[in-house]
């Protein structure tokens, strides 16, 4: 991945929650990640990518970001049930909403939403992984972007 | 009199948003659904007049659903709602038989306008 793409990203994800909330996240430097020390936060939504680009987009964030992220859009259950389904939805919308850039080729799975300490989540080792710490409001997450 | 709505998406916080959204704006939300194939079962049950259509879902996705719902009712009106950005993914659900597409993420403003437009004059 180039600047340039790491930029869609940035982008995406800052648009996501302007639109959904009025306020963007601030958004870290970015890094690069070593596959066994990624970040993980209490709820993880994963994005299997395949076509010309293959690996993986995946959110993670501090339950209380998505409570608060619910509440923001209208939805006034904040069981954990709804917090895995909103981290899935933000992935799948920010992978999503990346053909616009990387087009139809890059094609994205459905969701896969793992809670707590997401061991099982696995990164393509031979890639990098760009991480993308995020902060809104004072709650922490991170988008990771792992793409061949 | 209320038109009769179905909403299919996989997310549950979707399915709420469009039904709280849409219950304002004189439709019935008559059926919901995570996924193509239960869509199609509860599509013969309700004959909803109205339906939004996720894309990305597990067992049948949108495209294909579109497709059965589309024989089982040729003149039901579908709006998509998906996370797919790309205009290619938008020309192909329309010429599968959709007649609008909303852009994920949306405002409830964004969904109240984007349905009127599907609904033209009625």
């Amino acid at each position: 991945m180039d600047e340039q793409q790491l930029r869609v990203f940035i982008d995406i994800v800052s648009q996501y929650f302007e639109k959904q909330t009025g306020k963007a996240p601030d958004v870290g430097s970015p890094y690069l990640g070593d596959a066994s020390s990624l970040p993980i936060y209490d709820f993880t939504g994963v994005i299997g990518i395949s076509g010309e680009r293959q690996g993986c987009v995946y959110v993670t964030a501090h339950r209380d970001l998505l409570r608060q992220l619910l509440l923001h859009v209208g939805e006034s259950d904040v069981s954990d049930n709804n917090l895995s389904d909103l981290v899935g939805e933000v992935a799948n919308t920010i992978s999503g909403n990346a053909r616009r850039y990387f087009g139809p080729d890059f094609m994205i799975s459905v969701p896969v939403v793992v809670s707590g300490n997401a061991r099982a989540i696995q990164v393509p080792r031979s890639v990098k992984a760009y991480i993308l710490p995020l902060r809104w409001h004072k709650f922490e997450a991170a988008l990771v972007v792992s793409l061949q | 009199m209320a038109l009769k709505l179905m909403i299919v998406d996989d997310s549950n916080i979707i399915r709420s948003k469009i039904n709280r959204t849409l219950s304002q704006h004189n439709m019935e939300v008559v059926a919901s659904a995570s996924n193509g194939e239960d869509a199609v079962k509860l599509f013969t049950t309700h004959k909803p007049d109205v339906v939004t259509m996720d894309l990305t879902m597990p067992r049948m996705d949108g495209l294909e659903c579109i497709r059965a719902l589309r024989k089982i009712n040729p003149g039901i009106r579908i709006l998509v709602v998906s996370a797919l950005a790309d205009k290619s993914t938008a020309i192909q659900a329309l010429k599968e038989g959709a007649q609008g597409f909303l852009c994920k993420p949306f405002s409830e403003a964004d969904l109240t306008e984007a349905i009127e437009e599907l609904l033209g004059d009625d």
